[in-house]
């Protein structure tokens, strides 16, 4: 083994490493705004409501990422509304076009930790809010969210270390995030043993911080129950 | 308008392509599901052992596993595995070139990322069996291994259905990575008629649906064997209803 190689070409690793931090952030932010409201959706008991986003979740959760990767990236070009839309110049970016589908991605994983996380707040509280006499939306936005996403933080952690794993598949669509950068490399040097393992450790620090930026975030969300 | 391109799709002979894909998808997530699962044994059982070494181990292969892309792993095993074979080969004489088949790759990879995972699944799994039991087991004079495979094993499986279960839901969805190293799965195949046709949305949104249907099959088939897991419980569960109970 040559380890020489990685000392040569750790900049373009690191390069990979804020490509792939820049796909799982932006991703998971995006799919937080979709996940909240298609949460409150599906507790509604009517089918009006959940019907939509149960097959939505239904549909994302039930198929490979890497599916709904080449569905959008290659497939929405079949569609000339799509390809004479406002938006194709974005859809056509592969860097657009992987935070887009990741982030739909994870709203559907985050959209049912979220309704678990809703359904888990005790009857009481919701009742409290009630005596109050409090609105709906209200009850939601002062206490039954930010109590949700005290219950949901390990759970949502766990989604964005996956994220993490997942955003891997853009280097399918030619970004050069970590892996692929990581392939890029390969093709010049012809050592993939040193570097996959280099990229490998890259990625086992970013799920590192990762965990410890969400141990920080649980205990703000939920300072209230710390002793 | 989707339905009727896919409907044409069935006399075009693709649909024999992508079954042949299922088929070979269905391969990969059974024998992935077999090598994850003895690993996943092993691995709960040198994260719980005395054994200091072992126990670091295990807990360096869950990190690990937890940490890295499977896409990277799957890659790690089928482009880095050639000069570590050769290596090994070469100690008995044998000097050819070796490379693993991607099925073989993917299998190892797959199997490896299941078997992090389950490791947690058994390890909570055998914590929850009471150690009463094995204390018992021990008291009538039964060796460790008997313990295990006639006292834990059976009873740390039907704690451990529903978790593995949802590790095999996982892994089918991860067997699409391997069409990148070249297995001829169901997402390869798809790619494949796509080239051909140059109808992308249609089959890879029928790829979507046959991926779907296998989840939903297999879905069905894990609650089958839960509720099986399940039977001794069910008639206390039967008397409960019948006096109106909880």
């Amino acid at each position: 083994m040559d380890w020489s190689v990685i000392a040569e070409y750790y900049p373009r690793l690191l390069e990979g490493s804020w490509m792939t931090l820049k796909l799982v952030i932006l991703s998971s932010i995006l799919g937080l705004i979709l996940a909240i409201p298609m949460a409150l959706a599906r507790v509604s008991e009517s089918l009006a409501w959940n019907g939509l986003p149960r097959l939505y979740i239904f549909f994302f959760r039930g198929t490979p990422l890497l599916i709904q990767i080449f569905l959008f990236y290659y497939g929405l070009s079949q569609f000339e509304i799509v390809r004479e839309s406002a938006l194709w110049p974005y859809l056509r970016e592969p860097y657009w076009c992987a935070i887009i589908v990741l982030g739909l991605h994870t709203a559907a994983y985050v959209a049912e930790i979220l309704r678990g996380a809703l359904q888990a707040i005790p009857r009481g509280e919701v009742e409290a809010c009630r005596v109050m006499g409090m609105t709906k939306p209200t009850m939601y936005r002062r206490i039954l969210l930010p109590r949700a996403f005290g219950i949901m933080m390990p759970a949502y952690g766990n989604e964005v270390i996956l994220m993490l794993k997942g955003s891997a598949l853009a280097s399918t669509i030619t970004l050069l995030d970590l892996t692929g950068m990581a392939r890029t490399i390969i093709a010049r040097t012809y050592t993939p043993e040193e570097i996959y393992i280099a990229a490998g450790v890259l990625y086992l620090l970013i799920s590192w911080l990762f965990m410890l930026f969400f141990k920080l975030l649980d205990r703000l969300f939920n300072r209230h129950q710390m002793v | 308008m989707i339905s009727e391109v896919i409907a044409d799709g069935l006399f075009e002979g693709f649909t024999g392509q992508l079954l042949a894909g299922t088929v070979m998808t269905v391969k990969v997530t059974l024998a992935a599901t077999f090598v994850g699962i003895c690993l996943g044994l092993l691995g709960a059982s040198a994260r719980m052992s005395k054994f200091k070494p072992a126990k670091y181990a295990g807990d360096a292969y869950v990190g690990f596993i937890r940490g890295i892309p499977e896409l990277l792993i799957i890659f790690l095993i089928y482009f880095g595995s050639t000069r570590l074979l050769m290596t090994i080969a070469s100690w008995f004489g044998y000097n050819e070139y070796i490379e693993l088949s991607p099925f073989i790759a993917g299998v190892i990879a797959l199997g490896l990322t299941f078997g992090g995972y389950a490791t947690e699944v058994f390890r909570g799994a055998f914590l929850a069996v009471h150690p009463g039991q094995k204390e018992a087991a021990s008291a009538l004079g039964m060796s460790k291994l008997r313990i295990f495979f006639r006292i834990q094993l059976p009873q740390v499986w039907r704690i451990a259905l529903p978790g593995l279960g949802n590790l095999i839901l996982v892994l089918m969805k991860d067997t699409a990575l391997i069409s990148v190293i070249g297995l001829e799965e169901l997402t390869r195949k798809t790619q494949m008629v796509v080239t051909a046709t140059r109808e992308p949305f249609t089959w890879y949104f029928t790829a979507a649906v046959m991926y779907l249907s296998l989840t939903v099959v297999t879905t069905l088939i894990l609650r089958y064997f839960e509720n099986r897991s399940r039977r001794h419980e069910r008639p206390v569960a039967r008397t409960m209803k019948a006096a109106g109970g909880a």
